[in-house]
């Protein structure tokens, strides 16, 4: 038998319509559902679910050796993976009391604004698709080819690209990487500028974006907001300036702050970061000249797998690479938490070690996962069409959500 | 404003609660305490209205099971004071029959999802809690998961048995 709405009373104005927006739609930009109640287009109410694609990382990450978890952290936030895991590394490093040479720092640093900017790239695109602008999103994804093709050449993959090792990276920078890295540092300021010419005034992309979804700092704190949703509700936090991490001291970079937090404040907000980022990488290439050019990782054979070259020729290497991955090397019992600035906001690690060779427990914060239980409070009276547009700038990616 | 050293934390912290808060330790200088269930709200709440603390960013709430302890299942909350930039983290461990906790909602909206993971992962009861479900597991799920005693691999699969392929 068929199950009748219940009406209120005989006026059908009064009734409300059930819509499940998502699992899977091409505006959930995820695998995520919210059952909202709409009263006409405006929404009355709304539940998400979340959890579709739960893989259980944290009891992975349990069972599996340190070197090996950098994997399952390519997979939390896949539009800029490198951050995670890096984020990873300087976590493990931070527990092994490990040194890391300031060429691997600056190395670093330019991986992690690359990956900023491809991250923002999409989001600011999409949001442009989300009010009915596909020009920029072709426009800017030409460069997000590119700094994949960066991503290539360091490390082979472009985007779960477990780049790095415990203590620095996989091997040096090539040459053709850092030609790629001065080609996209050429070619892409114009493409944002031009970017920004389409959007910031144009009428319709404003009108759509400004004044929806305003949050007050306040209710961004309360809800434990970071990165630039927080920063566009006028908090300017950022764990990169705040508490420096891989040598971002040495850099000079502003926190763009927005003042009412708005979808358009967050839309300016990501590509006012995307110009720093840039003056970061142009600062941080400057710097990579002063340093000697064949150090790329610190100097601990105790936890930095040697090269496979080096394990078939070589005895000490043989030994340490036996003794990394049979967790023969004692790490010390205790806990430490780590934070880095994620493309959209900040990503922490909880890691309680106990002396073994995987973790005794490890916890990811995952941005978006916070960020994005607000959504259904805040969609609350807002247009159908505004929640769409809310929702491609919170920037929610499904494999940081669920974890 | 600068960062609050940890002594002084330690002292405005004891100062009002006395016995009732321990401290832990300092591993890489993020100051460690302990309470009980009775203390964690009025400790949470000191921590966010004091002026000069202000510990008013909830960073993260997870949980951890240490199986062979007499308090197995741990509820661990960091904070961090925007103003000195300043972290804490306070553990709170409860026995294995009586997974109780007063909620944090009272205190961060964004607490609430945050407990409802420690929830379904660890079988955490936040009482008080406006909306305790389980939240990236499915709802019919009997198992907290991240329990030390659910192994990674189902114990009853038998593809992988030795026996069933004649070795």
């Amino acid at each position: 038998m068929q199950n009748h709405p219940v009406y209120t009373d005989n006026d059908p104005q009064n009734e409300l319509s059930t819509l499940n927006l998502g699992p899977t739609h091409p505006a959930t930009h995820g695998v995520f559902q919210n059952v909202l109640q709409l009263d006409g287009e405006r929404i009355v109410s709304g539940v998400s679910t979340i959890g579709y694609i739960h893989r259980a990382f944290e009891k992975i990450a349990e069972h599996r050796p340190f070197y090996q978890i950098t994997p399952l952290t390519d997979r939390l936030n896949y539009c800029s993976s490198p951050i995670n895991n890096m984020g990873w590394h300087m976590t493990v490093e931070k527990l092994l009391n490990i040194q890391i040479p300031k060429r691997v720092d600056y190395l670093r640093v330019i991986v992690m604004e690359l990956a900023r900017i491809s991250d923002h790239i999409i989001c600011n695109g999409v949001l442009g698709v989300d009010t009915g602008a596909f020009t920029g999103f072709l426009y800017m994804m030409e460069h997000r080819e590119a700094i994949y093709e960066i991503y290539e050449e360091v490390c082979g993959s472009r985007l779960t690209t477990n780049i790095g090792r415990i203590g620095g990276f996989e091997r040096n920078f090539n040459s053709r990487a850092f030609d790629k890295l001065r080609a996209f540092l050429k070619n892409f300021p114009k493409t944002l500028k031009e970017f920004e010419s389409l959007f910031n005034r144009n009428r319709i992309f404003v009108d759509r974006t400004r004044d929806v979804a305003a949050v007050s700092a306040e209710t961004a704190l309360s809800y434990s907001w970071t990165g630039p949703l927080l920063r566009a509700a006028g908090v300017d936090y950022d764990v990169r300036a705040m508490n420096p991490y891989s040598s971002y001291e040495d850099f000079e970079f502003e926190v763009p702050v927005g003042d009412n937090g708005d979808v358009y404040n967050r839309f300016l907000v990501r590509n006012e970061e995307m110009w720093q980022s840039l003056r970061i990488i142009e600062q941080a290439l400057a710097k990579l000249d002063k340093e000697p050019s064949d150090i790329f990782h610190a100097d601990v054979p105790e936890f930095y797998l040697p090269p496979k070259e080096e394990v078939y020729n070589n005895m000490e290497a043989l030994i340490y690479h036996f003794k990394i991955v049979m967790g023969e090397i004692p790490t010390p019992t205790t806990e430490v938490y780590h934070s880095v600035e994620g493309a959209n906001g900040e990503l922490g690690f909880y890691l309680v070690n106990d002396g073994g060779r995987s973790p005794y427990r490890l916890h990811f914060r995952r941005p978006s996962f916070i960020n994005y239980q607000m959504y259904a409070p805040m969609s609350r009276g807002m247009l159908l069409s505004d929640a769409i547009i809310n929702m491609s700038s919170l920037n929610v990616i499904a494999g940081e959500l669920d974890a | 404003m600068a960062k609050i050293p940890n002594e002084e934390l330690i002292k405005a912290i004891s100062d009002k609660f006395d016995t009732q808060v321990t401290v832990v330790g300092e591993p890489y200088e993020l100051l460690t305490v302990e309470t009980g269930r009775e203390t964690i709200i009025d400790l949470l709440t000191f921590l966010k209205t004091d002026p000069a603390l202000k510990f008013i960013f909830l960073t993260d709430i997870t949980g951890i099971h240490y199986p062979e302890q007499e308090k197995p299942i741990g509820v661990i909350y960091h904070l961090h004071s925007l103003t000195t930039n300043t972290r804490i983290r306070i553990k709170v461990f409860l026995a294995d029959a009586d997974v109780h906790i007063p909620t944090a909602t009272v205190l961060w909206d964004g607490a609430n999802w945050m407990e409802r993971e420690t929830y379904d992962l660890f079988g955490v009861l936040f009482d008080g809690h406006p909306d305790l479900r389980r939240i990236l597991n499915v709802d019919d799920m009997t198992a907290f998961p991240m329990r030390k005693e659910f192994p990674l691999e189902d114990p009853n699969r038998v593809d992988k048995k030795d026996f069933y392929f004649g070795r």
